[in-house]
């Protein structure tokens, strides 16, 4: 890697830097309650949009596992989820009509919100339905994970979106607010995900899951990326690139280890494919404001699979961490 | 009171205030040191909270940096506060405020008091432990060290280097021979006040200042010179891990803890509190003589370092991504390929799997249609699907996360010339490979097939071209896979032998003798089909020599039971 190119992802990190801060001026304050934020809390950085069913056992999940702090930002819901979310006492919320596609998927808004508030802190970056897992995470804290890192010098973490699915149709898992997820969509694909190495960014790209074999199959390389850095030290420098699939500066991306040995990681587990997925993949097809212009929406809907059955006999049941970490998703690394 | 304890404190304060009063609450007079770190607010707080104990008193405050000579000097000037306020001590312990009690003071009283005139310090010479920071060991003690590895690593390293380079050793005292071993240690008064009223201190104290990591050295070394009765262990059970940070033990280590009968432990995670609500608990057994155990904990911590800098072969996650040159094995465990038997054989996969009684036998995994899993099925272990752009977008990965989602069972099957040839390179350096090729036997299903022959003629010169290529491979000599070539000719005048080797490959054990030969398919006439191969201009090297006649030898249904082995 040549000091040009690396010079190049530097200016590449600026420029997100300075759009992100332009950006903010899209962001309206609706309920700023960061100086509550004490110095070591773990700080949890979401955008929504009309998740109102979900909030509930999303605030619920996150604060077992030791957030201290959500900062919000509600995309132009229309289902209330925006009120609901204010009235935690430990939300932060800022509010935008502003196109998703535009903030580089709600990335601009978050990086300023990082900028702003996450320097110093361990901060999780995650979606509404996506639930973070890490090895001892029945037992231990995040505050354990991030004090655990920090004392050896490892600043991010990284995690494998793992797909959760029903074992029926999508649309027979029928989601009620409040409820976990899991409960009705558990299963998932034990070993059918492939890597490659991104050597520009350092990061892995690893794709795979129920969405490579079904909606993916004769365009593979489609098919979405299921690599992430959630979990990381913030410091007002950094920046995600693309979701939380990579960040800059790139040495943060080394979550991995490349002479054998196995870091600590754990897993998104990603509960997308509940009934609200059919609606959900009509409603973002049309607004064309995801990744690619929502080509992953309009995969779904145009093979007629906004309601697909994703189960084989193959399937594995989640139960915890140590199922995840004997099937190699995950794994404690010398994390004991 | 026959103990006396040093109690270094750097950070949660709280916690440390939990532990001096353990140690003072069982009537132990307490030295206690606060880093010079601490803020002088956040100091006097912590010594307001203890101020009701008067067993318990603070000392100098030296600003302790990692690996620094300041944290012995701490300790000996603990050492001699103790020491001469309170003649009544016996054995001193050295502690941390992260260090927690696992049993009653008075359980650890009751050990020492059978064991008088013992110290208990960790103390070995440097050719008897690996350690591996900083990859110095014997040099720790004959270089020096100025800079910090913590804040100047690169000027730290840069400068052993440099007295590497231009062999610069520092002179060792006489008489000392260099130990090392874990900080925390239990000494009699009569061994620790040799060390510190020894008239050649200063000599000592002057070298070891510029000695790398002295708290992990300087009492080790002194205790070899003035005690009588060293015991190699320490009482406070402390685990290192691959880059010599120190473990921590949470909520879910308790039940482990409690096993390990050990006295004191650290480090405890500040916020473990179900820890720090649990013990000091006494131990189950009235025997309170109970010698400390920590074999099970070794394991746990033993079991994370092997697995942060070894990992699981063959697995490759988000976490885990070996360069291809570094790997120690490419898959999670041995496989067979078996390319043309299938062609020479009816149903040879059924054959197989019933001679081996185990293992997968699949067909043509990589067939251009699709992968030919053993049931058949459109997915399999792990939700692999059969599909071939899906399955070739990374054919290499395809096969590795096949043998890791069926590693308790040996995989095997079958390959040739027509299948995607992206995965030859891995297999050949593969040691879990073994590979079984029987080359030419491609040529059986265009002989079969009788199809127009100038499309034949083509096919073949294709096929054996990639087949040729591929056997160029695994006669290479980074070939690392266990490999069989032999001509279909050879072979098909004696395979039984072959046949025996891929069963007991398959079924992973040496197999009986093999009573049934799979049936061969109808060779008649390919000798001379091949004849005219050649005849026309391509030339089918590889099937090996075939007599034009082929009533004598190669037609072999027409032979009776040809293969059976009495």
């Amino acid at each position: 890697m040549s000091i040009f190119r690396s010079y190049l992802l530097r200016l590449q990190r600026k420029r997100w830097k300075i759009r992100a801060f332009r950006k903010r001026r899209e962001l309206v304050e609706v309920k700023n309650r960061t100086n509550t934020i004490r110095p070591d809390d773990i700080l949890l950085f979401c955008t929504f949009r009309n998740e109102d069913i979900r909030l509930p056992y999303f605030f619920e999940y996150y604060r077992n596992q030791g957030v201290d702090h959500f900062v919000m930002v509600n995309n132009g819901s229309t289902d209330g989820g925006d009120a609901y979310a204010a009235a935690q006492p430990d939300v932060s919320l800022w509010s935008t009509d502003a196109g998703y596609g535009n903030a580089r998927f709600g990335m601009d808004w978050l990086t300023y919100l990082q900028w702003r508030y996450g320097h110093g802190h361990w901060a999780l970056t995650v979606d509404v339905d996506e639930f973070f897992v890490y090895p001892f995470c029945d037992t231990r804290p995040l505050a354990a994970l991030g004090d655990w890192l920090d004392a050896s010098d490892v600043r991010s973490f990284g995690a494998l979106m793992l797909d959760l699915y029903p074992q029926g149709p999508v649309s027979d898992a029928r989601y009620e607010r409040g409820m976990d997820p899991l409960e009705i969509a558990n299963w998932f694909d034990a070993g059918n995900y492939t890597i490659s190495q991104n050597k520009r960014m350092r990061n892995l790209w690893i794709q795979g899951g129920p969405r490579a074999r079904a909606f993916f199959a004769d365009k593979p390389e489609k098919s979405p990326a299921l690599n992430k850095v959630p979990f990381v030290k913030w410091d007002r420098r950094y920046t995600y690139v693309s979701s939380t699939h990579m960040i800059l500066p790139r040495g943060l991306n080394l979550v991995y280890d490349q002479q054998g040995g196995e870091k600590t990681s754990g897993a998104l587990l990603h509960a997308k494919f509940i009934n609200t997925f059919g609606e959900r993949a009509q409603e973002e097809a049309a607004r064309g404001e995801h990744y690619g212009a929502g080509h992953e929406y309009q995969q779904y809907t145009e093979t007629g699979q906004d309601d697909p059955k994703l189960w084989t006999k193959w399937s594995e049941q989640y139960l915890n961490w140590r199922q995840l970490e004997v099937l190699g998703l995950l794994s404690k690394g010398n994390w004991a | 009171m026959n103990l006396g304890v040093i109690v270094l404190a750097h950070t949660a304060l709280q916690r440390a205030e939990q532990a001096i009063r353990h140690w003072a609450d069982a009537g132990c007079p307490v030295v206690v040191h606060v880093d010079r770190k601490v803020d002088q607010n956040e100091y006097s707080a912590f010594v307001d909270a203890l101020s009701d104990l008067d067993r318990v008193k603070f000392t100098r405050r030296y600003r302790c940096d990692w690996g620094g000579w300041e944290l012995v000097a701490a300790t000996q000037n603990a050492a001699t506060e103790l020491l001469d306020t309170h003649s009544e001590l016996r054995h001193i312990y050295l502690a941390s405020g992260a260090c927690l009690p696992l049993r009653p003071v008075s359980e650890l009283c009751t050990y020492l008091d059978a064991r008088p005139e013992t110290d208990f310090i960790e103390s070995s010479t440097t050719e008897d432990v690996p350690w591996t920071v900083g990859g110095l060991d014997e040099e720790r003690f004959t270089l020096r060290f100025p800079f910090s590895w913590r804040r100047h690593r690169r000027i730290f390293d840069l400068y052993v280097k440099l007295q590497q380079l231009i062999g610069f050793k520092r002179r060792i005292p006489t008489g000392v021979v260099p130990h090392m071993g874990s900080q925390w240690w239990c000494l009699t008064r009569r061994t620790l006040n040799a060390i510190l009223t020894d008239p050649k201190r200063p000599i000592y104290d002057r070298y070891f200042r510029k000695v790398w990591i002295p708290d992990e050295s300087y009492f080790q070394t002194m205790a070899r010179l003035h005690s009588t009765k060293i015991e190699s262990r320490s009482l406070t059970l402390s685990k290192f891990d691959f880059q010599g940070k120190p473990h921590v033990f949470y909520n879910d280590h308790k039940a482990l803890l409690r096993r390990s009968a050990c006295f004191v432990a650290r480090k405890i995670w500040p916020r473990a509190d179900e820890l720090y609500d649990t013990f000091p608990l006494p131990y189950d057994k009235p025997d309170d003589h109970v010698t400390p155990n920590p074999s099970s904990v070794d394991r746990v911590f033993a079991n994370a370092v092997d697995r942060r800098t070894l990992g699981r072969p063959g697995l490759y996650m988000q976490s885990r991504f070996p360069t291809v040159d570094r790997e120690n094995a490419v898959t999670a465990g041995p496989y067979s390929v078996l390319q043309g038997f299938a062609e020479v054989f009816d149903d040879f996969e059924g054959w197989l799997t019933k001679a081996t009684g185990g293992g997968d036998v699949h067909g043509h995994l990589f067939a251009p249609d699709r992968a030919h899993f053993t049931d058949d099925s459109p997915v399999y272990v792990g939700g692999m699907s059969d599909h071939p752009t899906l399955r070739d977008y990374n054919a290499k990965m395809f096969l590795t996360n096949l043998i890791w989602n069926n590693r308790a069972k040996h995989q095997a099957f079958q390959f040739g010339p027509m299948d995607t040839q992206t995965i030859n390179w891995m297999v050949a350096k593969d040691t879990n490979a073994r590979i079984s090729v029987v080359s030419g036997a491609w040529i059986i299903s265009l002989f079969l097939a009788r199809e127009e022959f100038s499309d034949v003629r083509k096919e073949a010169a294709r096929l054996q071209q990639i087949e040729h290529k591929q056997l160029k491979i695994l006669r290479s000599p980074f070939t690392k896979a266990r490999v069989r070539v032999m001509t279909l000719a050879e072979f098909v005048r004696s395979p039984m032998e072959t046949l025996q080797i891929i069963v007991d490959e398959v079924s992973e054990q040496p197999h009986p003798r093999l009573a049934e030969a799979p049936s061969m398919v109808k060779l008649d006439g390919l000798g001379a089909f091949l004849q005219d191969l050649r005849n026309q201009g391509m030339h089918p090297f590889l099937t090996g020599e075939f007599a034009e006649d082929t009533d004598t030898g190669t037609s072999l249904q027409t032979q009776q039971k040809p293969y059976l082995v009495r």
